[in-house]
């Protein structure tokens, strides 16, 4: 099992904030709106630094998007924020009309995703909303794993002229991918190869699932780990490839199992190679308030449920 | 400037035309939106031929030239006949609307890449919000032209007309003429009986912004309030043109009821209202 030293702890939003800043002075089309949120979407520097092409929305979600595929057409690339609830489900006709139907290239940045919001409770860690954006037709879906990833995700999406969902969260994590990582999206990131088991994650899980292999080859078990950043359009070819090689999958991530990456993962498989899968998700719930790490825990997203999941899924294998 | 500049005599005959389109498109498929189209006819019209800047060679950013965004979007028969008749497609695909693989679709949308369709539109309260974006982009590209954004009235009951009006005025958007098709009435009976809109040039100024209101049915008055409206632009707030017209203008037994809202008429139907919409030299797709 490869290592994967850091050196510091970061929250992937702070990567969205560092992205926005450096797309600023590189791209004078980009332009950021945020509804009330921009401390905690860490767009204040872009905001000072670029006064002129931040507009502050207040608490109106709704707008915020029409305003970005309105911004859209005159050559604007627009970059909204707030936090994942209020991204997706408080504006999903107004995203599916007047973004992803009309075609706009708006980014959808959206923080505070998952049970890793922690305190405020499920009315605000939504767990549906990666189902509800890969939905969309034309709508492409991103949940980095890092601060740097996430920073290099922020500015690829620029270049990609069409709708982009981008997922992120509150609590530092990990800093262990490159900082001058090219992004592509939906090019997987083979992170370790092994033989046992395919580990697909995404998001806060990538480091769960690092913890886990560790856990694993202790336990004899050579499990091949892959970064699914992209959830949409999904890198079938990777995720077949592997499970071609170890003949079962874990997938985990921060999202409800119903519509999330496990599903986009079945389907896949189901279409082209049948093969046994589990998946570390949450069970059809909503949230509670609690510290990230006790909700983690409580949800099942740990990297000893990897570890479960793992070994109920060896033990399907034909 | 207007690539058309017609007269308002010629402003006439072409809304004629553009009514005989409206029912004949309806008519055709059995199926679309005959009253608010009837009643918007005069306003479009006006905007397309005669007060707009815009270059009917379509451009999807639209640098340089005023824009026009259709909020009530379930009036595309109206849309459409004026984008086709000043030369955004060709009049003959006025016959493919709302049929199978068709650019004209029962709304307004960009999908299939009809030109003059900057977005989709149909599920109500959105227009304004995107004009409002289009308009800042606007100010950023050091674009001096004006967006355009027409809402139905039963669309004010929608909350994020009102999240964008307030936008506007904070963010003082003085670069957008909104309008609303006052027309009284709405699926389910008239505004009053469904959801009373109250004072709306009161409410809309009390939002920060610059209301106008005239006659959308009668141009020689239309007009003028439309010069005027230009005219307030620029001055820091918002502009919008609180607009008195009759659902089914032009086709008597279409008038004064929400009943034709959504329904299409009959072969006979037809006929009457082509009598009623008469034009010196015809030239029906």
């Amino acid at each position: 099992m490869k290592e994967f030293p850091y050196s510091e702890k970061k929250d992937t939003r702070s990567g969205f904030g560092a992205g926005l800043l450096e797309l600023g002075r590189t791209n004078p089309n980009v332009v950021g709106l945020c509804a009330d949120l921009t401390g905690s979407l860490k767009m204040d520097a872009f905001q000072k630094e670029f006064p002129e092409r931040f507009f502050q929305v207040g608490i109106a979600e709704a707008n915020m998007i029409g305003l970005a595929a309105g911004m859209t057409i005159g050559g604007k690339i627009p970059y909204t924020g707030t936090f994942a609830n209020f991204s997706t489900g408080r504006v999903y006709d107004q995203i599916r009309q007047s973004v992803a139907y009309s075609g706009k290239n708006v980014k959808i940045c959206a923080s505070h995703a998952g049970v890793t919001l922690g305190e405020d409770g499920a009315t605000h860690q939504i767990l549906e909303d990666i189902g509800m954006m890969k939905m969309l037709p034309h709508m492409t879906v991103i949940n980095p794993c890092d601060f740097n990833q996430t920073k290099a995700a922020t500015i690829a999406i620029a270049e990609h002229d069409g709708p982009v969902y981008l997922r992120f969260g509150r609590p530092v994590v990990p800093n262990f991918t490159p900082a001058d990582q090219k992004f592509e999206i939906g090019k997987a990131v083979m992170l370790n190869e092994g033989t046992d088991v395919t580990i697909v994650a995404t998001g806060h899980l990538v480091w769960k699932a690092i913890l886990a292999g560790h856990i694993l080859a202790e336990k004899g078990i050579n499990a091949e780990i892959i970064n699914i950043h992209t959830i949409k359009p999904l890198d079938e070819e990777a995720i077949l490839k592997s499970v071609a090689k170890t003949g079962c999958v874990v997938t985990a991530e921060e999202h409800n199992r119903i519509g999330g990456l496990g599903d986009s993962v079945a389907q896949t498989l189901a279409k082209n190679n049948p093969t046994p899968q589990e998946y570390v998700a949450t069970n059809d719930t909503f949230g509670e308030s609690g510290t990230p790490d006790q909700l983690m825990e409580k949800y099942g997203l740990t990297e000893n449920d990897i570890v479960a999941a793992v070994e109920r899924v060896i033990a399907r294998k034909k | 400037m207007n690539p058309h500049n017609k007269s308002v005599e010629e402003l006439k005959q072409i809304a004629s035309q553009v009514r005989r389109d409206i029912v004949r498109m309806v008519h055709a498929v059995n199926s679309g939106h005959p009253g608010g189209s009837l009643g918007c006819t005069d306003y479009l019209v006006a905007l397309y031929f005669r007060v707009m800047n815009h270059n009917p060679a379509f451009n999807m950013n639209g640098n340089g030239e005023d824009l026009f965004f259709l909020s009530n979007g379930h009036i595309s028969p109206v849309w459409y006949s004026v984008l086709a008749r000043s030369g955004y497609f060709e009049v003959n695909e006025l016959a493919t609307f709302r049929k199978l693989n068709s650019r004209l679709q029962g709304h307004p949308a960009t999908e299939e890449g009809l030109p003059g369709v900057r977005v989709a539109s149909g599920s109500l309260g959105q227009g304004l919000s995107v004009a409002v974006g289009a308009a800042q982009a606007k100010k950023l590209n050091q674009d001096n032209n004006l967006v355009y954004v027409l809402m139905g009235d039963g669309e004010l009951e929608e909350g994020q007309v009102w999240e964008a009006a307030m936008y506007a005025a904070h963010h003082k958007v003085d670069n957008i003429i909104a309008t609303i098709d006052l027309n009284g009435q709405q699926i389910d009976g008239s505004t009053e009986e469904v959801m009373s809109l109250g004072n709306l040039r009161a409410k809309f100024e009390a939002f920060g912004w610059t209301v106008l209101e005239g006659n959308g049915n009668e141009l020689e008055q239309l007009l003028p309030v439309l010069e005027n409206a230009k005219n307030e632009t620029g001055k820091g707030k918002p502009v919008i043109i609180l607009m008195h017209t009759e659902m089914g203008y032009g086709v008597d037994f279409m008038m004064g009821s929400h009943k034709w809202h959504g329904v299409a008429p009959n072969d006979e139907q037809l006929e009457k209202a082509l009598q009623q919409l008469q034009v010196q030299e015809a030239s029906d797709y």
